[in-house]
């Protein structure tokens, strides 16, 4: 199998259903001639032209309700933001009108659009340019949230996101488009809600999606190294969230850990943290734990935005713990 | 305010010759959407639903206007005060009625109140109520006509108070960049909830915001439904044949409250006294008068009109609302 990038992956998803369906279309700043602010779009503009690939203005408010109301008239667009921190003073329209247009037309309306760009933080981009936005997201019903790990799931749910007949919040890891992976050559799809086990384990569960699966994943491989045998669940889809996948795992370990790199208070950690509590209580051999990222906006110097982010070290730390195996 | 008045352009004379049976139809809308409005009000007073109430008593000749100027299958967005555009656009006022009586005989099951009536097969799009926050969705659906090509134009109303949001200005920037088929009528009532004009705009011609984006513009008062007509017929005829966007502001007033808890303080009965002797439904009639229609046409109208809003009510009245079981599936589509 082919390893490509997840740009790469995700590009191959916008293409192939562009493709196969002319009611989709790519707009954002930058998405065309530019290629893309971080060269997603690469190419897209040359094959598919400027109508269906637009760049917009500066003006997420206007271009996100754009999309909404071409969705409402039957088109499926791509909105693409150039990050999701930018998405904020488009806020308005994800919220008032992409979640709740269908339910306050008692469904005359449906909102097929993926609202899809880069989030979490990169590298000393400091407190403006450095959010996890899920948790905010995830909060509003109407809106399903995505967020996949690795090329062959952002390939797979981006492919599903297009076909779906409801607003989709795409977060994509920004320090995650060079991360290479194995992706099929023919079509494929993932659907929206299904989990994946990315690593097998009996001792204990660790749950987390988009780029704290590979934190989770680094920490699994240090931990077996001392004979601790993690299980590492990633939901893919935040909303509607795979309940069914992490309640099993977690009855089958007794323990969970979820890491995710956004703010604690109603994280979505939290949410999850509940729903295993619930389903599992009689199967908990340690109380649920969270690594989180800290509970402040993100400093821009270098060493301080490290401890402000979960990492592997902390995570073997907090699995230790849960194990009752500290020093 | 009678500044303002004094800017407003001259009508058209040339436009007088309107068959008997148009003036006669806007005549029966307006006066349909005036008498619905004040059932609306009365069943609000006698706690019949609840919510907020924005009622555009006086505005009638904008809405009734401006939407027979339009084909059918043209969409058009409104705000909150939307009763009258969505009747104007065919919706009856059962389906109204029965809306905001929270019945699943309304056009939206019960489940959007007054502020938010849809209509998909009539292409009314709804009524919004966040402050110009669907502006930018008018530029939408003009999107997706010119990505067709399907010849149709949208209508996208709002109130001067919109005006003051980033979603108007985003929305007329990308609209005037992509020459989208889109008119945008500002209906400057006067007053954004109880903020007079001049303590809200720094520019009391709306219609001027049109230059900054090379956008066409117009500007006329809204008390004759038939120069409405004509003017937004310009207006969509540059959207339908040239793809261009329009600024459209229509002076009008609405005499009464914001909403049903507006005990308007902040404007003189003799202001409201003024206006209200340029009360559309009052032109209409004049119209009508002009164009010798039978004093027995326009009473069978009347009663005709009354007989339809006292059905309304009743079926409202009548009618089952929607259970939690069925809630549910207009969260996400399957």
């Amino acid at each position: 199998m082919a390893q490509i990038a997840f740009r790469e992956a995700l590009n191959q998803a916008m293409v192939e259903e562009m493709e196969r369906d002319d009611r989709i279309f790519l707009m954002g700043e930058e998405v065309g001639h530019y290629n893309g602010a971080y060269k997603v779009s690469k190419g897209m503009l040359e094959k598919f032209g400027e109508r269906r690939v637009l760049d917009t203005p500066i003006a997420e408010n206007g271009f996100a309700g754009i999309g909404i109301g071409a969705a409402m008239a039957g088109l499926r667009p791509i909105v693409e933001f150039m990050t999701w921190n930018f998405s904020f003073v488009a806020a308005d329209q994800l919220i008032s009108n992409a979640a709740k247009i269908r339910q306050m037309s008692a469904g005359q309306f449906t909102l097929p659009i993926v609202f899809r760009g880069p989030g979490g933080s990169a590298h000393m981009l400091a407190a403006q340019h450095s959010q996890s936005t899920e948790a905010l997201w995830a909060h509003v019903p109407g809106l399903k949230v995505v967020m996949p790990a690795n090329p062959y799931d952002a390939k797979g749910l981006l492919k599903s996101a297009l076909r779906d007949n409801n607003p989709i919040v795409f977060i994509e890891g920004e320090i995650m488009y060079g991360d290479l992976g194995e992706v099929p050559e023919g079509e494929y799809l993932i659907p929206l809600g299904v989990g994946d086990v990315k690593r097998e384990g009996k001792h204990i569960t660790i749950v987390a999606w988009s780029k704290m699966v590979k934190i989770a994943l680094a920490a699994a491989t240090e931990l077996a190294k001392e004979g601790i045998e993690v299980e590492v669940v990633d939901p893919r889809t935040i909303r509607p969230l795979d309940e069914e996948l992490i309640v099993s795992s977690v009855s089958k370990t007794g323990r969970a850990l979820i890491i995710e790199e956004g703010w604690p208070f109603n994280g979505v950690g939290a949410e999850i943290a509940y729903r295993i509590a619930r389903r599992c209580f009689d199967d908990l051999d340690a109380p649920v734990e969270r690594l989180t990222g800290a509970d402040m906006p993100m400093p821009y110097n270098h060493h301080l935005e490290e401890l402000c982010i979960p990492t592997v070290p902390r995570a073997v730390a907090a699995v230790k713990k849960l194990l009752y195996l500290e020093d | 305010m009678s500044a303002i008045e004094r800017e407003v352009m001259e009508p058209h004379e040339k436009t007088r010759s309107v068959e008997k049976a148009q003036l006669l139809e806007y005549y029966r809308q307006m006066l349909a959407i005036r008498r619905m409005e004040e059932a609306l009000a009365k069943a609000y007073s006698l706690r019949k639903f609840g919510g907020f109430l924005h009622l555009a008593i006086g505005q009638e000749a904008v809405a009734v206007g401006s939407i027979a100027a339009l084909k059918p299958e043209d969409y058009a967005f409104a705000t909150y005060r939307e009763h009258a555009h969505a009747y104007a656009k065919g919706m009856s006022a059962r389906s109204i009625i029965a809306e905001l009586f929270g019945k699943r005989t309304g056009c939206s099951m019960g489940l959007g109140g007054s502020m938010h009536l849809f209509d998909a097969p009539r292409n009314f799009m709804g009524g919004y109520g966040i402050v110009g926050g669907h502006i930018p969705l008018a530029a939408g659906t003009a999107f997706a006509s010119k990505y067709r090509g399907d010849g149709r134009v949208t209508l996208c109303y709002f109130g001067d108070g919109s005006v003051a949001q980033g979603a108007f200005h985003e929305a007329l920037t990308l609209a005037a960049l992509w020459k989208l088929p889109v008119v945008f009528i500002c209906e400057n009532n006067q007053y954004s909830m109880g903020t007079p004009l001049h303590r809200s705009m720094s520019v009391l011609d709306v219609s001027q915001k049109a230059l900054g984006y090379g956008m066409a513009r117009d500007r006329f008062d809204g008390d004759d439904v038939v120069k409405v007509r004509d003017r937004m017929a310009e207006a969509i005829r540059r959207a339908r044949s040239e793809s261009l966007p329009t600024l459209v502001e229509v002076v009008t007033y609405r005499f009464r409250g914001h909403s049903m808890s507006d005990a308007g303080l902040y404007r003189t009965k003799e202001e409201v006294d003024e206006w209200k002797k340029r009360d559309p439904i009052t032109v209409g009639r004049g119209l009508l008068e002009k164009a010798s229609v039978a004093e027995s046409e326009v009473l069978a109208i009347e009663e005709g009109v009354k007989r339809e809003i006292e059905d309304a009510v009743k079926f409202a009245d009548e009618s089952g609302e929607l259970t939690f079981e069925e809630l549910e599936q207009f969260t996400y589509k399957e």
